[in-house]
């Protein structure tokens, strides 16, 4: 992974004393809440509906087991023993004390890590495939890209004051674990004709209020004119976006308002311009960048491990458990290993310092020192040898991470909805927990197979009800919690937003309701069909009929 | 209000002249860009130095060809967080390869000082009562900056390129 060099380690150092000097000017007065509220934000805090909330940056969600010992220290020292991974495989501490955040960022900073742009109108922490470098169907390590534009985007000065966020995603696979397409900018690496690695540009995806998928902006875009291609992107965005009201001041509306080709030929010119600046990588910059990721050493193995083969036949938990949470590694004899931040009944992503520091510990052993976070708030460890997944499995047990429902209905992704967020209409977690009660049976969770569920607790959608399968939305009715559905929304490189299909019910309902679509789905299910490729297949229709005309009573 | 000019408070030169007020008899004026379209005549036959005024919504672009008149260009920032200004400050130093004076006018706490010398500016209208020192402060907080901008500060990648062309 991406080590830091001299220039690293000062750059984070000026800023936590940068960050410091701000708050000490807010504590003794100087600064308002008003004016210290953009400068914490672009430091990732922000005040919540208790305390504070730091959100660390984990760059495109990459860690080292020492990081990861210093995160349960974190939030043993300043917190209340806990934390939460976020959909963009970051982490969120959510009690912290303001007068202690720079000692944080301190401590931070001795590991290589800062908080710096987690939060306000600037590029956001940029993330990536939680599988970079050990896919089986990577083109290309996004880590590489992704570090690249880490470094470009870090206190950029002329970016500091967007319209709105801005969110960045890279990929070098065609299966896109990214959610790349609903980002502000999706990069994807792939082949040209001619066999040579590039990028496909998309800008304007988003969730929110207004969910869109990204459009291509570039077919093809030579990897030297990465930064400036992005900075083009960002200038136009910068000058043009709107800024008369928040909701609609994403790239996502300008793109819709104006049109990709409109906006297409303003990039286009502007990055004529600064294409041959400074802003193109040099070779050996690139290849200095590459240095880090290169291929750890494996141990040369030839096929699948016997021994693996065998466990998985006698051994039916373990079996399942690989089926759900083991992929495939492009280097024989070894595999990628998901760890279920998702035990039953618990709020999704929450992870305690002592699961922290087990989690270290076992990287430490079983994944080369190093593991990944998930956009679905879940673990990777990149480097497991399949001879030792066994004995891994075992230990994760003991952790309550090894809960076999990876990409299955247990697998919830929920925000931090009305239990912690000032702006929630309701609460998501619960849901989220009732949910994952109701479906513990791992067999069955088996059986029903891929089946994303995502609960948003406004339409913020910040638990990206857009792209789930099945979608939950909390509405406040008259001061109750009610749950509108959406269907068929995908995150990946079949991306569709999902759609509502009725009234909102309530809380006391909607496990109920979530229960009724899948049995629809398994009613109609054709063999090999996951509940997405039945729902586009049928349509609403069945389970519509099911939910409003003989379930539940619509008029609720 | 004080002027902080190439990190130091300076007599300001300029006078700046609201879109109703009387221009004064000599001396470098500074005015809108809606009166600089009025009276361009009138402000060109004064043979004293002129400079224009752009909101956050107006952009170098459309004075293009006029540039070269403009010994003074200011960049406004109707609120601290309208970002706009940086980005136009770096297309008349990129792109019109603006040489003359760039000031920052309007909303700005000295946290953005770094962020406006990158981008081009070398002057300020500060609030009253700030002190050099806090300024000055504000302005080094960060040693080397990753990226290349308008200033041409020593970068990251260019100390990294020194470093490996010595064979480091």
């Amino acid at each position: 992974m991406y080590r830091y060099d001299e220039f690293d380690h000062a750059l984070v150092q000026d800023r936590v004393a940068q960050y410091r000097d701000q708050v000490e000017r807010r504590l003794s007065g100087e600064l308002t809440e008003e004016q210290f509220r953009p400068l914490r934000l672009m430091n990732g805090l922000y005040l919540q509906l208790h305390a504070y909330m730091l959100r660390v940056a984990i760059p495109y969600g990459t860690l080292s087991s020492r990081q990861l010992r210093k995160l349960a220290h974190i939030s043993r020292k300043y917190d209340r023993g806990y934390g939460h991974w976020t959909t963009r495989q970051n982490i969120q501490f959510n009690w912290p004390k303001l007068d202690e955040t720079p000692d944080i960022l301190a401590e931070l900073a001795e590991v290589e890590m800062h908080a710096i742009q987690t939060s306000g109108n600037t590029i956001r922490n940029v993330t990536g495939d939680a599988y970079g470098g050990v896919a089986a169907d990577e083109v290309e390590d996004p880590r590489i890209w992704a570090e690249i534009i880490r470094q470009w985007s870090t206190l950029h000065p002329e970016f500091s004051f967007l319209p709105r966020k801005f969110k960045i995603a890279v990929t070098g696979a065609p299966h896109d674990r990214a959610a790349v397409r609903f980002h502000d900018i999706g990069i994807i690496a792939k082949r040209n004709w001619d066999g040579e690695i590039g990028f496909e540009i998309l800008i304007g995806g988003g969730l929110g209020r207004t969910p869109m998928i990204a459009k291509t902006v570039r077919q093809f875009l030579p990897k030297r004119h990465l930064l400036s291609y992005i900075e083009a992107i960002l200038r136009v965005y910068n000058l043009l976006g709107r800024r008369d009201n928040k909701y609609k001041a994403r790239i996502k509306i300008m793109v819709h308002e104006l049109g990709i080709d409109e906006v297409g030929e303003m990039v286009e010119d502007e990055w004529e311009r600064i294409k041959t600046s400074e802003l193109e990588l040099p070779a050996e910059e690139i290849a200095r960048i590459e240095k880090y990721f290169q291929a750890p050493a494996y141990e040369p193995m030839v096929g699948e491990d016997t021994g693996f083969a065998a466990k998985r036949f006698e051994d039916k938990a373990f079996a399942q458990w690989v089926r759900s949470n083991v992929a495939p590694h492009k280097q024989p004899g070894y595999a990628i290993v998901n760890l279920s931040v998702k035990p039953e009944g618990q709020p999704p992503g929450d992870v305690t310092d002592a699961q922290m520091d087990a989690v270290a510990d076992l990287a430490e052993t079983y994944s080369m020192d190093e593991l990944r976070v998930t956009h679905e708030q879940n673990l990777v460890f990149p480097y497991v040898k399949q001879a030792e997944l066994y004995e891994l499995w075992q230990k994760l047990a003991e952790q309550d991470l090894a809960t076999a429902n990876v990409g299955l209905a247990g697998d919830i992704i929920a925000c931090p909805g009305l239990d912690y967020c000032s702006l929630a209409s309701a609460r998501s977690i619960p849901v989220a927990q009732r949910i994952s009660k109701r479906f513990a049976d791992l067999d069955r969770q088996h059986d029903i197979g891929e089946l994303r569920i995502k609960i948003s607790g406004c339409i913020n959608a910040c638990g990206h009800h857009h792209v789930g399968h099945i979608g939950l939305l909390g509405v406040d009715r008259r001061g109750e919690e009610y749950y509108q559905i959406t269907l068929g929304g995908a995150p990946g490189e079949d991306a569709s937003v999902g759609s509502i299909i009725g009234p909102a019910l309530s809380s006391d309902d909607i496990v109920d309701a979530v229960e009724e679509l899948v049995h629809v789905f398994i009613e109609w299910r054709r063999e090999g069909e996951r509940f997405l490729d039945t729902y586009r297949r049928v349509g609403a229709g069945p389970f519509k009929t099911r939910l409003y005309e003989e379930r539940f009573n619509a008029a609720a | 209000m004080p002027l902080l000019k190439d990190g130091a408070f300076a007599d300001d030169s300029w006078v700046q002249v609201a879109d109703g007020a009387e221009i004064p008899g000599d001396g470098p004026v500074c005015v809108s860009l809606k009166r600089w379209r009025a009276e361009r005549d009138e402000l060109m036959a004064r043979g004293t130095q002129i400079g224009i005024r752009l909101t956050s919504e107006q952009t170098p672009g459309q004075i293009e060809d006029d540039l070269r008149h403009f010994g003074l260009v200011a960049l406004d920032f109707p609120a601290f967080t309208d970002g706009r200004s940086y980005s136009n400050a770096r297309r008349l130093r990129d792109r019109f390869n603006y040489q003359g004076e760039v000031r920052a006018i309007g909303d700005i706490l000295r946290d953005q000082y770094w962020q406006l010398s990158r981008c081009g500016f070398d002057s300020i209208v500060v609030k009253e009562g700030e002190t050099l020192e806090g300024w000055k402060a504000a302005v080094s907080a960060i040693t080397t900056p990753y990226q290349a901008a308008s200033d041409g500060a020593e970068t990251v990648l260019s100390l990294r390129q020194r470093r490996m062309a010595a064979g480091r």
